[in-house]
């Protein structure tokens, strides 16, 4: 497998820059994921790094050698996308064996047969081999196609949203079985998706992107508790997080129309946005600051509550069903150092304020 | 408001059930979620009760009143699609007008009302745009206001999130269930999200191939569902469920695994399967990793959720348990692990009927 360098890719289309100076190393085994909504160069991005779109300004290289005159083919990278790409008419075995009977390559049948075999079992979808393509789920589909991407040993995984068509619970299960797979073969991936749960989940590095810019860097936990600017932040975790308008007030930060001073270490500046984990959000007997619950949502693992403090609503995540009733005064504490600060535009000011 | 009355109401088409006899009771001012994967039958109940599907057998009742045959506008029930529907040409006012300028009502009522719904919704800035201008969850609040202004008896919605991402559908979530916490309308409410049906409602009907697999309150159907479909069906993932095998108070689990069976359940498992296969079931949450745990396995997997993780372990090469730990959790994959289970939450299926089995003497 390889390692990918990207240094100061730019790209135009009429109108619009879809890639605006965009730089990132991907490690030779790394799980690398590229985060953000429709339109944030995700997918442009991708088709740089396979040869199939050609950019205006900076080099791609892989394993230290620039790729740009490369042509798709050369650069020896396999893809994974949304759509599968399968011949609906040959069998799982045929489709898989594929890629391996190009020209190019002229592997011998017997170790054609070993590998389909190989990755079908790793895959589990050795009971599929002789069934048509076409008279697959969804969900084996897309194992399929995996599975041919993986069955040639590129230099790279190149995959964008192979997993958005799939149902709820398929999702959750191929998310797995794509991070097992990658974890134990060390295959170099560059996974595109707009899921943030996808993105925490199975990345070593996540790159959030926004308007063709890169926005952070960073393992999943460094996105998750140090978000580079709001953006991030309210990007990833689920219920989103509480984002304030606050200011400084008397050596404390006093969140606006509401009753919530929160201890300052002294350089606040005199305005300021503050981000609150729901989950840090934490009710307690004696908190020492208190609200009225306007709402609860249960899902089962946790429970979302809604609290309001004067003109604003915190979203608190709670372990478990809740025997709280609803208009209820609760008290309740903020896990003071994972507060997240930022400036009214939206930078992180650091991680103690 | 109403009370909405099913009485073995079924739906078929020629000889295939859409819906399968079902009999179910709406309180006046509920929230009932119909949840269930596509096909289920849960919209062809909806639509049956709208009256927009006429019914093949059964009795639904408003209020008492029988109205099994009674045109959809004779039964003072609105509607939300998952599509908003709305015109087009209209400003978001006029929108919601229309239906009471539709019946005749007159002018300065119709303000009334409009501004009722308008300040319920937080949506003054709305009033003079055009739907499209809106964004889609504005979109929904015009809908919504449009179906409220009406004072129906009943709201019927069918998956009126759909079409939100993500981001608008929590919100939208939590402001559909504040508003019906104002204003106690009975709505049934179709969704195949999981998530929405838990957080929203006061019971949800889980259906599956035409029929009700179980009807509950949030709490029970997570806690206590009826069958393996529901166990899988709610919660993300769904509950772990290893088939064992049941003999002398012990179910024997994949690897060298075994899970003794509370004194209090040994006489419904022995009458329900005598010795023989036996389905555990546990909740991710159940699971605690621990040093002298009593079950093995070994690691597939660790998801980081930010919150939370959520370790995959094999107990064998085919069976795999989530496990749900601390957001500090995190091993090498093909690390052994060592876990125990919280008995208040393990739970036991016959692998056949797929039905729990329960201590005799509880529902």
């Amino acid at each position: 497998m390889s390692s990918i360098s990207l240094q100061n890719i730019t790209k135009d289309f009429p109108g619009v820059r879809a890639l605006d100076n965009v730089s990132f190393d991907i490690q030779d085994g790394e799980f690398f994921v590229l985060l953000g909504p429709t339109g944030a160069g995700k997918t442009t991005t991708l088709r740089v790094i396979a040869g199939l779109t050609k950019q205006e300004g900076g080099s791609v290289s892989f394993d230290g050698q620039v790729t740009d005159s490369l042509t798709p083919a050369d650069r020896d990278v396999a893809f994974v996308f949304q759509q599968y790409s399968l011949y609906p008419t040959m069998t799982v075995y045929e489709n898989l064996a594929f890629p391996l009977r190009s020209p190019m390559r002229r592997t011998p049948e017997p170790e054609i047969r070993k590998k389909v075999e190989h990755v079908a079992q790793t895959l589990r979808i050795t009971h599929l081999l002789d069934r048509k393509t076409a008279r697959l789920s969804g969900g084996e589909m897309q194992r399929v196609s995996i599975g041919r991407a993986i069955v040639r040993e590129p230099r790279v995984f190149l995959m964008d949203e192979p997993l958005s068509n799939l149902d709820a619970k398929l999702r959750e299960a191929l998310r797995v079985e794509l991070q097992h797979l990658q974890k134990t073969q060390g295959n170099t991936t560059l996974f595109v998706t707009h899921d943030q749960i996808e993105a925490l989940t199975m990345a070593d590095r996540i790159a959030v992107m926004n308007h063709g810019r890169i926005i952070q860097i960073g393992t999943p936990n460094d996105i998750y508790d140090r978000p580079a600017t709001t953006f991030v932040a309210t990007l990833v975790g689920t219920p989103r997080i509480n984002l304030f308008k606050a200011k400084r007030d008397n050596g404390s930060i006093l969140i606006e129309n509401s009753e919530l001073h929160i201890p300052s270490t002294g350089n606040t500046p005199p305005q300021l946005l503050l981000g609150i984990r729901p989950e840090d959000v934490k009710p307690a007997s004696n908190g020492r600051f208190s609200g009225q619950l306007i709402l609860t949502e249960p899902l089962g693992v946790e429970t979302i509550l809604h609290i309001q403090s004067g003109g604003q609503t915190l979203l608190s995540l709670v372990p478990g069903m809740t025997h709280l009733m609803l208009n209820d005064t609760i008290r309740f504490n903020l896990v003071q150092d994972r507060l997240h600060y930022f400036s009214l535009q939206g930078k992180r000011l650091g991680d103690r304020i | 408001m109403a009370t909405i009355q099913l009485q073995k109401v079924e739906k078929k088409f020629g000889e295939l059930y859409a819906v399968k006899p079902m009999d179910l009771t709406i309180a006046d001012g509920e929230f009932v979620s119909l949840l269930g994967p596509s096909g289920c039958g849960k919209t062809t109940t909806l639509r049956m009760i709208s009256g927009l599907e006429t019914v093949s057998g059964g009795m639904i009742s408003l209020d008492g009143r029988n109205v099994t045959w009674r045109h959809p506008s004779d039964r003072n029930i609105a509607f939300v699609f998952q599509l908003y529907a709305l015109y087009p040409h209209m400003n978001a006012r006029q929108n919601i007008s229309f239906p009471l300028q539709a019946e005749g009502m007159d002018k300065a009522d119709i303000e009334k009302r409009v501004e009722e719904v308008v300040k319920l919704l937080r949506i003054e800035t709305l009033l003079n745009t055009r739907p499209s201008k809106l964004s889609g969850g504005d979109k929904q609040r015009i809908a919504l206001a449009r179906a409220l202004v009406r004072r129906p008896a009943a709201f019927l919605m069918d998956e009126p999130l759909g079409a939100l991402d993500a981001e608008f559908r929590e919100t939208m979530r939590a402001e559909i269930k504040r508003l019906h916490l104002n204003i106690h309308a009975t709505t049934v409410y179709v969704t195949h999200d999981q998530i929405e049906a838990m957080a929203m409602s006061d019971r949800i009907v889980v259906m599956s191939a035409a029929e009700v697999q179980q009807v509950g309150t949030p709490a029970e159907v997570y806690y206590d569902p009826a069958n393996l479909f529901v166990a899988r069906f709610i919660g993300s993932p769904g509950m772990n469920l290893i088939e064992g095998h049941y003999g002398e108070g012990v179910i024997r689990l994949p690897g060298e695994n075994g899970y003794p069976v509370p004194n209090g359940l040994r006489a419904s498992i022995e009458n329900a399967i005598g010795d023989g296969p036996a389905v555990v079931g546990f909740r991710p949450e159940a699971a605690e990793i621990n040093a002298q745990g009593a079950l093995t396995g070994n690691v597939y997997a660790t998801d980081l959720h930010g919150a939370y993780t959520m370790l995959h372990v094999n107990l064998n090469e085919n069976e795999i348990v989530h496990i749900r730990g601390d957001r500090t959790v995190s091993f090498p994959i093909g690390t052994q692990v060592r876990f125990n289970l919280n008995p208040e939450m393990v739970r036991f299926f016959h692998p056949e009927t797929e039905k729990a089995i329960r201590q005799e003497g509880r529902p």
